[in-house]
C-alpha cells in the first residue's frame, strides 16, 4: 500500500483537493458548455483575430492573411519594410509552424533563434503554411503574418525564447484560473509543460504568482535565467482579466482558455483562444478547477450577465491566494 | 436548473443502457433456449459449413456444370447440402460410385455464380470407410531420358518398401528431399512441380500399383477462396491411403476432408468457359444448434435473427466483424479507464486484427519492424519538404516495399512465418509511421515511445480479448450481446472520475505521502 500511494494519489484524496481530470474535463465541462459549433471560433487564428476585433479586444495588428499560393508574390512588398513580424497557420495548434522575424539585414531576415533565412525561406513556408502543413488533418490554410509584440521588459529574465503567455481559463464568463509559462532550454524554447516549460500559477486577486512548478515539480526561480518566481506580480492584471471576460462573451464558449501577451506599448493583448484548455493549470495553481467551478455555479444568475469589468471584478473578490 | 439537467441526462442514458441490456440479454437468452446454443464453446464435436462456389462465364447456349460432392469418410460425416443458383435446375446426382450436383439452364450469358454447401460432421475417431474401387489400371509410359529415370527411381523405392504403401511412401520422400537426386530433379524440372502428383499416380501405375491423383480440401476456421489440394491416392486390395505433397509443418495439423475420392473431374462445365472454383468454410462448434438455429431463423422473425442465415462466405467475414465491438471496448477501458495515449484511435484494433491472422510473437516482431524502418525512412523525407498528400503516398509505398523486402528476405532465410507480414494493414501503418514522425518531430521520442508502447499494450490487449475462445463463441453465436457491449461503452462513455494515469499525474498535489503510519 506503501509503494502504491508512492506513485499514485487516491482518487479520494484528489476530490478532496478539487482535482478534475480528463474524463470529468470532456463531459462536465466542454461537452456541457462549448458547443461544438463554436470551434472554427477560436481553431482558426484569423477568426478569432477578426472576432475579438469587432468586439474591441486588441490583439497583434495584421500585416496581412495570405490565403493563396498567388498571394505570395506580394510578400516583398509587403515585407519590404518590416523589422519584425510573425507568420502563423491559422489553423495550426501547439504552436506549430510560427515563425517569428525579430530583425532584418540587408537581404536576410533574422529568426527569434538568431538564424538568418532568406525572402525565398519565407515565401516557401508560407507555401508550406497554405498547403495544410501545419493544420490539423492536412486540410488547406492560410497564413497569418502579424506584428511583432514589444513584450514588457519585466519578462526578459522568465524565458529563453519568444514571449511568455499568460493562460486564463474562464468559466461561463468569469476568470477562474491563471498561470503563466515560461519556455525553458529544457522545453526547447517551446511553451508545453509537459515538454519542460516552467508554469507559474497566478493569484486571480492580485496577479501574484502564488506557486511554480517544472515537470511536476515545486520550482522556486527560473531552471536556465536563475530568475526569482516567487515576486511574479503581472501588472494591468485587472485589464488582463476584463480582457478575458470580454473573450468569454465574444466567442459564447463557457469553458474557454484564453493566451493574453503584455504588450509594452498596447497593453494586454490576445493572443489566441482554446476551446479544450488542459489541466496542467491546476498543478502550476497547486489547486484544483472544482471548487472555483461550483463557486461560479453558486452565484445568482444576474452575476452572469455583468458587465465583464465587473466579472472580473468578482473573480477578484471570489479567488483570493490559496496558497 | 444544471442540477436538472443533468438528473434529466442521467435518467435517459440509465433507460438506453437499460433497454440495451434487457433487450441483448433476452435476445441471448433466447437463443440459448430455444436453439439450444450452450454458453461455453464446445470441443468434442465440430460441423464445418464447407461452400463451394462455381464461377464461370456463359456463352449465351445451355449450360451444364456438374460438380463433385463430398461423401461420407473417414473421419467425416455429411449432414445436409443445399445449393443455391437463381434460374438454374438443381439435381444431386448419386448414380454411380460418385456423386455430383448438376446444374442446367437453357441460357447462361456472361459471369454466372454457383453455389453448393455442405454441413459435414468432424468426428474425432471412426466414422464410415469410404469403399471407393481403385482405378483401372493404366500403362503410362515416357520418352527418354525421363525412361530411365522413372525406372531408376522406382527401383530404388521399391527396393527400400516392403508393400504399395510403403513403396509410395518412399517415392513421395525422394521427391520430397530437400536436395533431390539428380534423375528426381529432372523428372521435376520435366513435368513441372505442379504436376508432381500425376506423375506420381502415373509412376505407381506403371508398376500395376492402383495409384490417381484425387483432391481433398485443408479445413480452417474463417478460410475464403480456398482451392482443392491435388492429392496421391494408392490403393492395395480393400485399402488405400492418402498421401500430402508440398505441405507446410502447420498444414498438417489441420483435418483434410476429400472432395473428390479417386481419379476424374471435379467440375465440369459445358456451355461455359473459364470456370473457376472456390471454397469457404466456417467452424462451428456443435453438433446439433447450427441446424436448429437455421430452421428457426427462417420460422420465427427476428428473435430467431442469426448470422448463420447468410452465406458461408459472408459468415466467416461476419466472424471478424462481430469481434470489433470487442476490440473497441477494450480499447474505451484503456483510454477512459487507464488513460493509456495511442496514435491512432483505433489503429490498435487493427493491429491486433493482424495479429489474429500472424499469431503474436510474429505480428509484434513485424510491426516493431516495419514501423522502425519505416521511421527511418520518413525521417529522410522529411528534408525534402512534402505535401501531405504526396508524403503519406510516398510513405505507403515505402511500407509496402519493407514488407515485399521482408517477404522475400525471410522466405530466403526459409523463415515462412516472415511471409505473414502481409497481413497487416499497410495503409493503417504508414499513417502510423507518419502520425509517429509528425510526433518525433514536434514532441520528442520519449512521446513516440509512449504512444508507440501504449498503443502495442492496447493492441495486444485487444488480440488477447478477440482470441479468447469464450469471446469468440459467444460474439459470434449471440448477436444480442453485441448490444450489452454497446451498452458498456455507452456507460464508459459517461465515466466522468478519474484515469488511473491521473492519479500518478496529480501525485504530486497531494503532498508528502502518508507514510508516518
Amino acid at each position: 500500500m506503501a509503494l502504491l500511494s508512492r506513485f499514485f494519489a487516491s482518487p479520494g484524496s484528489l476530490r478532496e483537493l478539487g482535482i478534475v481530470g480528463m474524463n470529468g474535463r470532456n463531459i462536465d465541462l466542454i461537452a456541457r458548455l462549448n458547443p461544438r459549433r463554436l470551434y472554427p471560433l477560436v481553431d482558426n487564428k484569423l477568426k478569432t483575430k477578426q472576432l475579438a476585433e469587432q468586439h474591441g479586444i486588441p490583439v497583434p495588428g495584421l500585416i496581412h492573411a495570405v490565403d493563396t499560393q498567388r498571394d505570395i508574390r506580394e510578400l516583398p512588398r509587403l515585407l519590404a519594410r518590416r523589422s519584425g513580424f510573425a507568420v502563423k497557420p491559422a489553423k495550426g495548434s501547439g504552436g506549430k509552424g510560427i515563425l517569428v522575424i525579430t530583425g532584418r539585414r540587408p537581404g536576410e531576415f533574422i529568426k527569434s533563434s538568431g538564424m538568418s533565412l532568406r525572402l525565398r525561406d519565407i515565401s516557401h513556408h508560407v507555401s508550406n503554411i497554405l498547403s495544410g502543413l501545419f493544420s490539423l488533418g492536412g486540410s488547406p490554410d492560410t497564413a497569418v503574418i502579424e506584428e511583432l509584440i514589444e513584450p514588457d521588459p519585466l519578462y526578459d529574465d522568465l524565458s529563453v525564447e519568444g514571449v511568455p503567455d499568460i493562460r486564463i481559463i474562464v468559466y461561463r464568463g468569469i476568470p477562474i484560473m491563471a498561470m503563466m509559462r515560461l519556455s525553458t532550454r529544457a522545453s526547447d524554447g517551446k511553451a508545453n509543460l509537459h515538454q519542460g516549460a516552467v508554469g507559474v500559477g497566478l493569484c486571480i486577486q492580485t496577479g501574484r504568482s502564488v506557486n511554480a512548478v517544472q515537470f511536476s515539480d515545486l520550482v522556486t526561480s527560473h531552471p536556465d535565467s536563475g530568475a526569482d518566481l516567487r515576486s511574479i506580480e503581472i501588472p494591468n492584471w485587472p485589464d488582463m482579466l476584463e480582457l478575458s471576460a470580454r473573450c468569454a462573451d465574444a466567442t459564447g464558449l463557457g469553458y474557454l482558455g484564453c493566451d493574453v501577451v503584455l504588450d509594452v506599448n498596447r497593453g494586454p493583448l490576445l493572443l489566441e483562444l482554446n476551446a479544450r484548455p488542459g489541466l496542467a493549470i491546476q498543478i502550476s495553481n497547486g489547486s484544483g478547477l472544482a471548487p472555483r467551478v461550483a463557486a461560479v455555479d453558486a452565484l445568482p444568475s444576474s452575476a452572469l450577465l455583468e458587465a465583464p469589468a465587473d466579472r472580473a471584478h468578482r473573480a477578484q473578490s471570489m479567488f483570493a491566494a490559496s496558497a | 436548473m444544471r442540477v436538472a439537467s443533468r438528473t434529466r441526462r442521467r435518467i435517459s442514458l440509465i433507460g438506453i443502457v437499460g433497454a440495451l441490456v434487457i433487450v441483448g440479454v433476452s435476445m441471448s437468452v433466447h437463443r440459448h433456449y430455444t436453439a439450444d446454443v450452450p454458453w461455453l464453446p464446445g470441443e468434442e464435436k465440430l460441423i464445418w459449413s464447407i461452400e463451394a462456389s462455381v464461377e464461370f462465364v456463359g456463352n449465351g447456349r445451355p449450360a451444364k456444370v456438374t460438380l463433385r460432392r463430398p461423401t461420407d469418410q473417414q473421419g467425416f460425416s455429411v449432414l445436409s447440402e443445399s445449393g443455391a443458383s437463381p434460374g438454374y435446375g438443381l439435381a444431386f446426382l448419386d448414380d454411380g460410385d460418385l456423386p455430383a450436383a448438376q446444374w442446367t439452364t437453357r441460357e447462361a450469358r456472361g459471369l454466372q455464380r454457383l453455389y453448393y454447401r455442405a454441413e459435414v460432421l468432424q468426428r474425432s475417431a471412426g466414422g464410415i470407410e469410404d469403399n471407393v474401387p481403385a482405378p483401372a489400371l493404366r500403362s503410362p509410359s515416357w520418352e527418354e531420358p525421363f525412361s530411365t529415370a522413372v525406372n531408376a527411381i522406382l527401383d530404388k523405392a521399391y527396393q527400400q518398401s516392403s508393400d504399395p504403401f510403403t513403396m509410395a511412401r518412399q517415392l513421395t520422400a525422394l521427391f520430397q528431399a530437400r536436395e533431390p537426386a539428380q534423375d528426381v530433379q529432372l523428372l521435376i524440372n520435366g513435368v513441372g512441380s505442379e504436376n508432381l502428383t500425376a506423375l506420381l499416380a502415373d509412376m505407381l501405375q506403371s508398376r500395376d500399383i492402383p495409384a490417381a491423383t484425387v483432391y481433398g480440401l485443408l479445413l480452417e476456421d474463417g478460410r475464403r477462396r480456398q482451392r482443392l489440394r491435388p492429392l496421391l491416392r494408392v490403393w492395395s486390395g480393400d485399402e488405400s491411403q492418402v498421401f500430402r505433397l508440398d505441405q507446410e509443418p502447420a498444414e498438417s495439423r489441420r483435418p483434410l476432408l476429400l472432395w473428390q475420392p479417386t481419379r476424374g473431374y471435379t467440375l465440369e462445365v459445358e456451355g461455359g468457359s473459364s470456370s473457376e472454383l472456390f471454397f469457404s468454410m466456417i467452424r462451428s462448434e456443435q453438433t446439433d444448434y447450427g441446424q436448429v438455429a437455421r430452421a428457426l431463423g427462417t420460422a420465427n422473425g427476428w428473435l430467431g435473427f442469426s448470422i448463420h442465415d447468410l452465406p458461408i462466405e459472408e459468415q466467416a467475414m461476419f466472424k471478424t466483424i462481430l469481434l470489433l465491438p470487442v476490440g473497441a471496448l477494450v480499447v474505451c477501458l484503456l483510454r477512459i479507464l487507464v488513460g493509456l495515449r495511442t496514435s491512432g484511435t483505433f489503429m490498435p484494433v487493427l493491429i491486433a486484427l493482424a495479429f489474429i491472422e500472424t499469431s503474436l510473437l510474429t505480428g509484434l516482431i513485424g510491426f516493431l519492424l516495419v514501423v522502425s524502418v519505416g521511421l527511418m525512412i520518413r525521417s529522410y523525407m522529411s528534408h525534402l519538404n512534402l505535401l501531405l498528400v504526396a508524403r503519406i503516398s510516398a510513405v505507403i509505398i515505402t511500407v509496402i516495399a519493407i514488407i515485399a523486402l521482408f517477404s522475400v528476405f525471410s522466405y530466403e532465410v526459409g523463415l515462412t512465418e516472415g511471409l505473414k507480414i502481409t497481413f497487416f494493414p499497410m495503409i493503417i501503418l504508414s499513417w502510423t509511421v507518419e502520425r509517429m514522425s509528425i510526433l518525433w518531430e514536434e514532441e520528442g521520442w520519449k512521446e513516440v515511445a509512449i504512444q508507440g508502447s501504449g498503443s502495442l499494450l492496447t493492441a495486444v490487449a485487444a488480440y488477447l480479448a478477440m482470441t479468447n475462445p469464450w469471446i469468440r463463441h459467444l460474439s459470434f453465436n449471440f448477436i444480442g450481446l453485441q448490444l450489452v457491449v454497446l451498452a458498456l461503452i455507452i456507460l464508459l462513455g459517461n465515466y466522468s472520475g478519474y484515469r488511473l494515469l491521473e492519479l500518478r499525474r496529480f501525485r504530486a498535489m497531494v503532498g508528502p505521502k502518508p507514510d508516518a503510519s
